[in-house]
Parts: C-alpha cells; sequence; structure tokens
C-alpha cells in the first residue's frame, strides 16, 4: 500500500433537486487495495461513484488523485486518470464479439482485430479471467458480460477500477471466481473500489470498507476489524420514528395461499426459489429484501405474468369461500375467475399505465371490458378520474392531460388510486413511494392502511426499513429468491436491533433444501437470528 | 466549497434539443399550417423558375384545375375519397405501432379479385348479388394479404416493414399475371373496360353523379373508423399495445390476437378501396390501378397523427396539390410528374415542422446555478432510483 | 452460346441493383431504412442527364479525349451532388428532426421519381434546346466504353484465329464500362470497410445499439449523416449507370422501373452484405430476363418469373427471422431515430 491514496475525496456534496443525494462525503482508496463501499438502497453509493467516473459533477467538494487536485467532468476525464467504472447495466452490443465491444471507440493505433484479440487474452491471462475473445456477446452468460465489461475497462488501461453492485447478476461460484480476479487485481497494485450491499462479501473480499447512510458518510473500518453486526449497525443508522398510524388487524383470514414457488428468468437462472406464505386479509405484509431478490418476480407470479416453474398460488375468495388456483393464469383469466386482484408495479410508467394516456383513459385500463357491447363506457372512468383527483388531490391542468406530464407523486397516485377503485381484496405494491415526497407518501400510506382497515390483504414491497417496520403487520425478508426469515416488527421492544435483524436476513445466504412451510414457521418465531454460513466465509478470510 | 474551479455546464453545448409536450393544440396547428403555406410558397418559386409563372397565377391555376368545373369537383372529391379510405386503413395498424407499408398490395389484390368476379361471374349472377360477391371477396382478398405478415410478426417477430413492401410486388406480378391472362385482345397486355355495355359490377351511380356513392360510402368509413379507435374497446387495445406492450400484458391484453385482428381489419379496409376503385371508378384494373395511394396513404395517416378527421384534410390537401399541379403541367405541356415533385415539397415541409411541435430547443443559459436544474421536464423525481438515473446521465 | 450472353444480361440487369443495395447496407447499418432509395436512384440518373444534356448542348466536340473525360466527370458529378442533396434531406429530417423514417423516406421517394420524370420529360421544353428528345448518345458512348482487347479478340474470332468459346469468355468477363466493374469495386470496399475496419465497427455499432456507441464516446449523429449521405450517393450511380450505359443515354418515363425497391429486396436477400449483395444482384438481373431465354414462355408466365427475387427475398426475411440467427437479422435499431434524452 503506498502513502498517498489512489483517489481521495473530501467533502462531496451533491444534490438533485431538493434531494440530496450525497452530503459531505470524506473517502480514499489505495492503490493495492479494495475498498468497499456499503450502504442500503438509496444511500447514495452509486452518485458518490459516477462523481469519479465523471457521469455526474459535485456541487462542492474536492477530488485528489495521487495528492492532485483534479476536476473530472467527462468518462473521458476520469479515463484519462486511469478511472474504470463498470455499471450495474452492461453497455455492450449483442453481435459483436468480446473483443469488438472492447475495442469500440478507441481511436488510436491500428485496427488489427486478431492483435487485439491476443492483447485482450493476455489480459485474460494475467488476471485469470476465463472468456473466449471470440465469442459473441449473444451467446454469453452475465457473468461473461461483466467479464467483458471489466477487460474493457483494463484494455484502457485503467488502474482505478469502481464495480457497481458486480455480484448482483452472478451465482456463487462466478462470485467466487470474479473475487479471485478482483484480488488478483489488487495484487497488480490497482485500486479497485467495490460497491455492494451484502456483507458477507465485505467481509470476504475488501479490505476496508466505507459506510454510507442516507447520502451521509458513517465511516471506514478496516475489515479484519469489524464483523456483520457492526457493519449492518452502521448501514441502518438510527431508527428514524415515521409516526405512521398502524392499527391491529381485525380477524385476519388467510387469502392468498403460496406453496413452494419456483421460477426462472430468461437465462434460465433461478429468481424465485420454494417462496411459501400466506398472505392474510386485514395485514399489510411487507417484503423487505435487496434490489433484485426476487420482489418483481414474486409479484408478477401472482398477477398471473411470470412462467412458474413449479408451486401453488391459491386464493381463497371471501365472496363465494371457495379457493381458487392461480397459477399460470393470464391476468384476464384470473379477473374472470372473480379474483378482486390489484397490482402497483415498480415500472409505473412503462407497465401500470399508459404514459401517453389520459388519467381517464388509463382509469379504463383495468375497468375497459365491463358492460356487453363493443363501445367503451367513459363515464364511470371519467367520474373515478375525478374523484380520484379531488380525493387525492392529485395535481393536474384536468383529466386528459397524458399522465407522463405530471410529477412522480401524482402519477403514483393515479395509479394506486385506480387500482385500490377496483375494491381489491389482495392489493400487491411495489416501491410506492419511490421518488415520491414527504407528503405524497404520507397519502400512499394512508390509503394503505384505510384498505387494511377494510380486510384487504396488503402485500408490500419497500426499500425503506424504518416504513416496512412501522407500517407492516409481517415483515417477509427475501434473500436472492428465498425467504430468509419473516418477522413481526411488533414483537422487539427495540426497535433499532430490529431493524439490524432485518438487514442481517436480507444478506443472509438460504441453503437451498426445500423452505417448508415448518422451515418458514420457524423462522417466523425465531426472535434473534444467528448467521452461521456468513460468519463462516469470515474466519476463512483470516 | 467555492473551490471548484470549472462550473458544471463547461460541458454543456450551446444549444441542445429537449423534448416538450406542453404545445398547445392551437399553436402546433398553426405550425402546420404555416408549414404547408411554406410547402406551397416553395412550390410557387419552383414553378416560377421552371414555366415563368408568377406565384399568383400558380396558385389560381392550382385552384382552377381542381375547383373550375364540376367535373373536376367531382373528380378531386373522389381522388380524396379513395386516398382517404386507404389511409383509413393502414390507421389502426400505425396506432399499434405496425408499420404496415403494404396498402398497395392489399388494395391491388382487392383490385384483382373485384375484377375477376366482374369478368367471370358478371354475366351469371344479377347486379345487385355480383356487387355484394365482389364486395364480400375483396375484403377478404385484402384482410389476407394483410393477414400473412401478421401473423410472421405475431409469431416469429418478422420485420413487417420490409415483409409488407415485399408483399406489394408480389401483388403486382400476380395482378400483372392475370392482366395478361385476362387482357383484350389477347397479348395486348390491358383487360380494357369491363362490362362495358352491360354495366355489370359497375357500382350504381346515384342521381347522375357518378362517385357519389363512393364518396358517400368513404364518409361513412371515416366516421366508423373515427369510433373504432376512439370509442371502442377494440381501438382501445390497438392503443394500448401500441404504447406499451407491458402495459397490454399487464391488464391482461392478448397481444397476439390483437395484431392479427387489426391487421386483418386494416387489410379489409384496403379491400373494400379494391372494391371502390374497380367497381366504383375505373371498370377494369392493371398493375399500375392503386398507383402509388398506398405509399401516399401512409403518409397522410402519419401527417394527420393517425386521426381520420384529421386525414380527410390531408387527403384532400394531397388531393388537390396533385390535381393542381397537374392542371399546371397540361397547360404548360410539361411532365405531369410535376405533381409528384409538389406533393414531396410540402410534405417534406409539413414533416419538419413536427420537429418545432415535438421539440424545443433550449440555448444555454448563463448563470451557473440555473444550469443545474435537470433539463427535460419529463424527469423530475426519482433521485433514488439510482440506476435509472445513471443511464441517462450517462448518455449525456 | 446462348448462356454467355444471358450471363452478360443479367450483369447489366445487376449493377444497377448493386449500387443501389450497397448504398441501402451502408444506410441500414447506420440504423436508418432509407425507403428513399428509388427516389434516389431517379435523381442520381436525371443528374447525370442533365449535366451530360447541357455539356452537350455547348457542342463541344467529342472527339477530343478531354472533352471526353470532361463530359464523364460532369455527369458524374451532377449525378453524385444529386443524390447527396436527397441523402442530406433525408438526413436532415430523420437524424437532425427525428422524423419518421419510413414516411420520408417514402416522401423522398416521390419526390425523387417526380424530379426524375419530371426533367426527363421536359428539359427540352425548360431548355428551349433544339433537339426532338433527350439521347444523350455522346456521353453515353463515352460512359460504355470498354476494354478494347475484346473487340480484338472477337475480331480474332470472327476470322478463326481462336477459338468462338475463348471470344465469348472473354466478352462475358471484360465487356463491361467502367461503372459496371467500378460497382463490384465499391460492394468489395464496403464490405471490407464494414467488417475488417475501424470505421466499419463504429457505424455496425451505431446501427445496433447508439446509445452504447454514444457512450463510447462515438458521434452517433456524424456517423448516421455520413453513412447515408455516401449511401445515397453510390445508390445514385445506379441510376448514372442505367441511364448511360443501359439505356445508352435515352430517358423514358419510368424507364427505370421498380429496380429502387429491387435493391432494398436484396438489401435484405444478401443478409446487409455487400459481397453478397453481389452475387445476389446478378442472381436477381438473371432472373429479372430469365424469361427472355426460357422458349415458348407466355407473356403472363413472365410476369411470375419477375416476382421470383421478390419472393426469394421473402423467404429469405422469413427464414432469418425464424431461425433467429443474429448476424443475418436486421440491425437492431433499423427505423428507429436516437434522441438522447429518451430511452
Amino acid at each position: 500500500m503506498s502513502a498517498v491514496p489512489a483517489i481521495e475525496l473530501k467533502g462531496i456534496t451533491k444534490t438533485f433537486g431538493d434531494v440530496i443525494a450525497n452530503q459531505d462525503i470524506d473517502l480514499s482508496v489505495y492503490r493495492g487495495e479494495i475498498l468497499s463501499i456499503l450502504g442500503e438502497n438509496g444511500s447514495g453509493k452509486t452518485t458518490l461513484m459516477n462523481m469519479i467516473s465523471g457521469i455526474y459533477y459535485p456541487d462542492s467538494g474536492h477530488i485528489f488523485i495521487d495528492g492532485e487536485e483534479v476536476l473530472i467532468r467527462s468518462p473521458k476525464d476520469a479515463f484519462q486518470y486511469k478511472i474504470g467504472m463498470i455499471h450495474q447495466h452492461f453497455k455492450l452490443i449483442d453481435v459483436f464479439t468480446a473483443t469488438e465491444n472492447i475495442v469500440l471507440g478507441l481511436t488510436d493505433g491500428r485496427y488489427d482485430l486478431a492483435a487485439y484479440e491476443k492483447r485482450v487474452q493476455e489480459i485474460c491471462d494475467r488476471y485469470g479471467f476465463n472468456l473466449d475473445p471470440k465469442k459473441k456477446i449473444y451467446d454469453m452468460s452475465v457473468s461473461e458480460k461483466q467479464t467483458v465489461e471489466i477487460i474493457k475497462v483494463l484494455f484502457r488501461g485503467a488502474d482505478i477500477l469502481i464495480l457497481d453492485e458486480p455480484t448482483a447478476v452472478l451465482t456463487p461460484q462466478e462470485t467466487d471466481r470474479l473475487f479471485d480476479v478482483l484480488r488478483h487485481m489488487r495484487d497488480d497494485g490497482k485500486a479497485i473500489i467495490i460497491i455492494t450491499h451484502k456483507l458477507h462479501e465485505v467481509l470476504s473480499l475488501s479490505d476496508r470498507v466505507s459506510v454510507l447512510c442516507k447520502g451521509r458518510y458513517v465511516g471506514t473500518v478496516v475489515t479484519k476489524e469489524t464483523d456483520e453486526m457492526k457493519l449492518t449497525e452502521m448501514m441502518v443508522g438510527a431508527k428514524v420514528d415515521l409516526n405512521i398510524h398502524r392499527s391491529d388487524p381485525v380477524n385476519p383470514t388467510p387469502r392468498l395461499i403460496v406453496n413452494g414457488l419456483n421460477c426462472k428468468n430468461e437465462d434460465g437462472i433461478p429468481v424465485l426459489k420454494n417462496i411459501s406464505f400466506t398472505a392474510m386479509s386485514g395485514e399489510i405484509l411487507g417484503i423487505a429484501g435487496i434490489a433484485g431478490s426476487g420482489q418483481r418476480e414474486l409479484l408478477e407470479s401472482i398477477a398471473g405474468l411470470q412462467q412458474l416453474e413449479s408451486g401453488e398460488i391459491s386464493y381463497m375468495n371471501p365472496a363465494s369461500g371457495e379457493t381458487e388456483d392461480l397459477r399460470n393464469k393470464s391476468p384476464r383469466r384470473i379477473r374472470e375467475l372473480g379474483v378482486r386482484l390489484s397490482f402497483v408495479p415498480e415500472d409505473r410508467l412503462g407497465m401500470g399505465l399508459v404514459g401517453n394516456m389520459g388519467i381517464i383513459d388509463n382509469m379504463m385500463l383495468r375497468s375497459y371490458e365491463t358492460g356487453r357491447g363493443f363501445f367503451l363506457n367513459r363515464t364511470a372512468p371519467a367520474s373515478l378520474a375525478d374523484q380520484i383527483i379531488s380525493d387525492l388531490q392529485v395535481v393536474t391542468p384536468d383529466a386528459k392531460t397524458p399522465v407522463r406530464r405530471l410529477s412522480g407523486g401524482n402519477v403514483q397516485k393515479v395509479l394506486v388510486g385506480r387500482e385500490i377503485a377496483s375494491a381489491p381484496t389482495v392489493l400487491m405494491v411495489a416501491y410506492p413511494v419511490r421518488g415520491l415526497d414527504i407528503n405524497s407518501s404520507f397519502t400512499i400510506y394512508r390509503l394503505l392502511n384505510e384498505q387494511k382497515e377494510k380486510g384487504v390483504s396488503v402485500i408490500f414491497v419497500g426499500e425503506d426499513l424504518d416504513v416496512l417496520i412501522e407500517l407492516c403487520d409481517r415483515i417477509l425478508v427475501l434473500s436472492s429468491g428465498s425467504i430468509s426469515g419473516i418477522v413481526d416488527p411488533r414483537s422487539t421492544a427495540d426497535e433499532k436491533s430490529l431493524k439490524e435483524q432485518i438487514g442481517l436476513l436480507m444478506t443472509k445466504k438460504v441453503e437451498d433444501a426445500p423452505a417448508t412451510a415448518a422451515n418458514v414457521k420457524a423462522a417466523e418465531a425465531a426472535e434473534a437470528v444467528e448467521a452461521p454460513e456468513t460468519g463462516k466465509e469470515e474466519t476463512e478470510r483470516e | 466549497m467555492s473551490e471548484v474551479k470549472k462550473p458544471k455546464n463547461v460541458r454543456e453545448p450551446l444549444f441542445h434539443l429537449a423534448k416538450r409536450d406542453n404545445l398547445s393544440g392551437k399553436k402546433a396547428l398553426l405550425i402546420r399550417l404555416s408549414a404547408i403555406a411554406v410547402g406551397i410558397l416553395i412550390t410557387c418559386i419552383f414553378g416560377f423558375l421552371i414555366v415563368g409563372w408568377t406565384p399568383l397565377d400558380i396558385l389560381q391555376t392550382l385552384i382552377d384545375g381542381t375547383f373550375g368545373t364540376s367535373n373536376r369537383r367531382w373528380d378531386l372529391m373522389e381522388k380524396t375519397a379513395i386516398l382517404l379510405c386507404i389511409s383509413l386503413a393502414v390507421t389502426p395498424a400505425f396506432r399499434m405501432r405496425f408499420w404496415n407499408i403494404g396498402a398497395e398490395g392489399q388494395t391491388l389484390v382487392a383490385c384483382l379479385v373485384s375484377g375477376a368476379c366482374m369478368l367471370k361471374i358478371g354475366d351469371k349472377v344479377p347486379n345487385p348479388l355480383l356487387l355484394l360477391i365482389m364486395l364480400v371477396a375483396s375484403v377478404a382478398a385484402g384482410a389476407l394479404w394483410a393477414l400473412i405478415p401478421a401473423i410472421f410478426k405475431a409469431f416469429w417477430n418478422t420485420n413487417e416493414t420490409l415483409f409488407t413492401l415485399m408483399m406489394n410486388y408480389v401483388a403486382a406480378q400476380i395482378t400483372s399475371y392475370y392482366v395478361y391472362i385476362w387482357s383484350v385482345p389477347k397479348g395486348s397486355g390491358h383487360v380494357g373496360i369491363i362490362n362495358s355495355t352491360t354495366k355489370a359490377g359497375w357500382l350504381v351511380s346515384i342521381g347522375d353523379k357518378p362517385y357519389l356513392l363512393t364518396i358517400l360510402i368513404v364518409a361513412v368509413m371515416t366516421v366508423i373508423s373515427y369510433i373504432y379507435l376512439n370509442h371502442c374497446k377494440h381501438g382501445y387495445e390497438i392503443s394500448v399495445v401500441g404504447e406499451s406492450e407491458k402495459t397490454a400484458r399487464y391488464i391482461g391484453i392478448n397481444v397476439k390476437k390483437v395484431i392479427l385482428r387489426t391487421m386483418i381489419i386494416s387489410g379489409a379496409i384496403c379491400g373494400l378501396t379494391g372494391f371502390l376503385i374497380v367497381s366504383g371508378a375505373d371498370h377494369t384494373f392493371i398493375k399500375d390501378s392503386v398507383g402509388g395511394l398506398g405509399f401516399t396513404a401512409i403518409m397522410v395517416s402519419w401527417l394527420a397523427k393517425f386521426n381520420p378527421l384529421a386525414m380527410t384534410f390531408f387527403a384532400f390537401l394531397i388531393a388537390f396539390l396533385g390535381k393542381g399541379s397537374n392542371e399546371i403541367t397540361t397547360l404548360t405541356g410539361l411532365d405531369s410528374s410535376f405533381a409528384n415533385i409538389v406533393t414531396g415539397l410540402v410534405i417534406f415541409c409539413v414533416i419538419g415542422c413536427e420537429f418545432f411541435i415535438n421539440y424545443t430547443i433550449r440555448f444555454r443559459k448563463k448563470e451557473t446555478p440555473a444550469a443545474e436544474k435537470p433539463v427535460a421536464p419529463a424527469k423530475t423525481d426519482e433521485p433514488e432510483a439510482e440506476t435509472e438515473t445513471t443511464e441517462k446521465e450517462a448518455q449525456s | 452460346m446462348i448462356i454467355f450472353s444471358f450471363i452478360r444480361r443479367a450483369v447489366m440487369q445487376g449493377v444497377p441493383l448493386l449500387y443501389g443495395s450497397t448504398g441501402e447496407i451502408i444506410t441500414e447499418k447506420s440504423g436508418h431504412l432509407n425507403l428513399g432509395i428509388p427516389g434516389i436512384m431517379y435523381m442520381g440518373a436525371i443528374g447525370g442527364v442533365i449535366g451530360g444534356f447541357f455539356f452537350e448542348q455547348t457542342g463541344a466536340d467529342f472527339s477530343h479525349w478531354y472533352i471526353r473525360v470532361l463530359a464523364i466527370l460532369i455527369a458524374l458529378f451532377c449525378s453524385l451532388f444529386f443524390s447527396c442533396l436527397m441523402g442530406l434531406l433525408y438526413c436532415f429530417l430523420t437524424v437532425s428532426l427525428r422524423a419518421n423514417q419510413n414516411v420520408t423516406g417514402l416522401a423522398l421517394t416521390t419526390f425523387g421519381v417526380g424530379v426524375g420524370n419530371f426533367f426527363g420529360g421536359s428539359l427540352i421544353k425548360i431548355s428551349h434546346a433544339d433537339v426532338p428528345t433527350v439521347t444523350l448518345t455522346k456521353t453515353s458512348s463515352c460512359f460504355a466504353k470498354h476494354l478494347p482487347f475484346v473487340d480484338t479478340v472477337n475480331k480474332m474470332a470472327a476470322d478463326n484465329k481462336c477459338p468462338k468459346i475463348l471470344a465469348e469468355l472473354c466478352q462475358t468477363i471484360f465487356s463491361y464500362s467502367t461503372l459496371a466493374y467500378l460497382s463490384i469495386v465499391i460492394a468489395l470496399i464496403a464490405a471490407h470497410v464494414l467488417m475488417k475496419t475501424r470505421v466499419g465497427l463504429t457505424l455496425r455499432a451505431v446501427g445496433e445499439d447508439p446509445a452504447t456507441a454514444d457512450a463510447a464516446g462515438i458521434n452517433v449523429n456524424r456517423y448516421k449523416y455520413v453513412a447515408t449521405c455516401l449511401g445515397s450517393m453510390i445508390a445514385g450511380l445506379g441510376g448514372l449507370y442505367y441511364i448511360m450505359d443501359y439505356a445508352s443515354g435515352v430517358w423514358s418515363s419510368d424507364g427505370f422501373g421498380d429496380r429502387g425497391w429491387l435493391s432494398v429486396a436484396l438489401v435484405i436477400f444478401s443478409l446487409w452484405r455487400p459481397n453478397l449483395a453481389i452475387i445476389g444482384s446478378f442472381l436477381f438481373g438473371g432472373l429479372y430476363i430469365v424469361h427472355n431465354y426460357i422458349g415458348g414462355l407466355s407473356m403472363q408466365a413472365q410476369e411470375l418469373f419477375k416476382m421470383s427475387p421478390y419472393v426469394m427475398t421473402l423467404l429469405v426475411l422469413i427464414f432469418v427471422s425464424i431461425k433467429e440467427k443474429k448476424e443475418a437479422l436486421p440491425p437492431a435499431h433499423l427505423g428507429l431515430n436516437y434522441f438522447r434524452e429518451e430511452r
């Protein structure tokens, strides 16, 4: 480790409008070390790294490279300082080979693919990557694509590497291989920053850890001197009291029983593993987990938008008392069965609403088929639109203005308003307050609580643990596609430890053993949660 | 923290484009109308350079050529009607973002089928029945011709633009094949006016107005199209599929079914047009029976923003320009292709003006703090959606 | 030796298609489906005609070699200039103003065909020239010059000094004009540049995924402009070849026919590869005229034969999309405009 940091940040602040993404952050990384940046979703990790790689420009603060102050105004500048960032979303061209993608955009030197391929191979050999330079991207697995992105950066001579959640898309084996390569690069004298929110990875890989929480810098610790409990404590921060009203569930009965759900994504990678739970009427069931742990797939499976490998989804119809099997049925079929299921998806304008249509036409999305005739009936949707506009105080010029022109909060009010209007018995909401201001957020919480009091079974996927703890009656924690535990947010008197408990569950590795109903029950009952698997890795690293 | 030496806007260019969608309908209309005016002005200048007439002369001839006599007026109306009818046909597909540029072929096979009916069973069945058979057969032929690319699009995602384009020429050659088979006299390559004595299969004329029925049918079709697209469940499904397939699936629309159904409708209206061309006006068919109207209709539909009522105006405009400029070339003895040039020029102007409706040019602001504001009005929120913002910014 | 004359005619039919499709491939590789190609080829043809016509009207003496060279240069320049203008117009509307590509292309075709036929039909009237028809025999003869030794070999064969078959072979390979050979050279260069050079790599990237290309620091719009204009100019040469060599300088209204659309079909048929387009163009050319060489074919059957290029193209299009062979699919961003601020 050299004495002067490769990169040093001092007092970096960045705001987007009124939202402070990063406030007064100090950070340094040396050559020959791996620094983890740890923080929950929305804690400002990516924003901070984007300022180093030239995508954003800080409002204030200083950046030093090898002790000298620099200005990084564009990705080109960053590249000049030999900084390379590997983003979460790959920028690769499908029909090109690995090498062609790697050299795309280079302007110097003779264009000689064979020579380039040789150089790519050399880099692979040097760091232990396993990649065929001639392989086309569309033939590649996610991990190979990531390898291409990393080599792209190395090929351009970067010696400060930033990886944004590189393991989110990888299998455990691929993760291990990537970590080997990263250690190799560290030993080669490169400075490596890795953004993550998986604790066990932080402990097994990095030399030091810097923790961010809600846009603020919490501190930096040497990995060897810390453990999961300490890091979780730093990461989740102090409990914030939101004062969300929560009533006790009245007369809960099972409404939706999910049993042994398994589901794979397009790449054939399992995204849901043996998910079993029961959603009760009159309660809010929270679902916590780091981003991409299977939350979206779970909700879409219930809504009839995902092909399932196996498992059952049973719906107890409160009106008829009958049980309906929802598995692999289309949304229309589910509706025809008399299942009143509402779903507020994460992608509001791309999925839940049509951006170019007005509020009235968007109201019709759920109801346009009603009525026998060939014609649309806009009277009911129009009055519904007016009602939502006045009840939820949607700010819009009129009910015909395309919803894409409304602000995020108003868009969400329209969407939630529509989904609630159909008097659902099950209401699923995914990240309903993302991007919303405080007032709009509280409107949404109020609406969810109203539904709960009406006896609706509400399933709430959220990212803010404070909200989950104060709003939900039970919290189901997902960890890479499996249920790692179900927590009763009322059970623990000390709310801070509750937050840490969830935080640990979120990163806990769940063995592939079938999570039977009994298993889940056990997890539900568990009060203090140990994390033996992750602990093991820590000792290995030592 | 004022030591940051260079403000953020160092990498902001002098001006940049931003999408805008707050333009009032009135202003948008004004921009479009002025674009048409500019187009006609360019035509006048061009005409002045070529034939040496003053712009006033040219305008006068344009109007005289289209409205001068009763015959001209009827002819103009008929041309407008046929063009409008094909435009109505392509519109449902376009609303679904299915780029059907095969209206030419779909209409042509219908012309062929109509003509074939007149030739083969013209003297065997009573006229009303014949007309009915012709109508049904043409509509079916047009629908079939449109269904083929739709099937491939729905199931194998075959590029529909290229597919429908090729289908046009297949239709043209098949028509040409039958023209030779049935040509009178043999081998002449012309079918000639069919049933010129018996008038079997000729669309009846109301009073002494030969085209009135055609015009009425198209007028009714326009209203039906408008209602179908804007006030029917089908039309609504088309819009949803066109806007976002993801949303369509979310609410349980069967996307494949909508694609197939819509293309059948699209082709069927082309079929109707083919029937109107052969039965109502030409009473014969050749390879060029549609004469590029299938392509012009695409422009009409697009210029009218897929609104059937606005299409009436644009179809009229194109027909007016075509007929009017033909008058100029007849008087001067120049080539009749002048009409194509004029049509092209005006369309260029209207296409170009869309830019000023959809985008706004923003010049770099002088003050540093102002430059901090996100530029696109669309992204006002979502600071937490880190990855999304990243991608947007990464491109800038 | 009917087979040799068939090949010769097929090649001559194929050359305009090859120009058109090479130009269109370059354009489409940048992600722009230019349906204005038929119009552009008309413009290329009429450009050459206008240039040649006014030059011949000056009464220049074509017996001097430098006058002949000048005639070629003037026609060439006018042709390239006209088609380049069309390319620029298309780019301005679709790249800068982001208009719908299909609509713009079709408008361009309407306009281009209109301009071609209008000036072709009215040139004499407009210029008050004292000639009955637009017949550029002199300029055309400059373009149609082929290698001198072909005639020598022919003569030798006639005098029984060398085998007839050799003469036929020699004529089949060497009897075309410079523009014909140039079309093959351009296609080969285009194939090489697209697949083997940095520029080609970048251009393909722009057509596949402009956002990625943009992120890699590539000036997407510049590539689109250059590719489209260059493509238009190459396509325009197809029109020039047709009028100056194939039609011997005689303009006839709509004489160029549907060759423009056939070029667009050829692009799909050759899977966006200019080197395959060479073979494809001669195949299409052959299919276009084969009915003349099959004895006893009725008029109607000839029409069905003319359909075959389109049917074959359709089959290729269907086959490729069912097989999902990625390299053979159209550029991923074909037909879609790129605007950085929207995703």
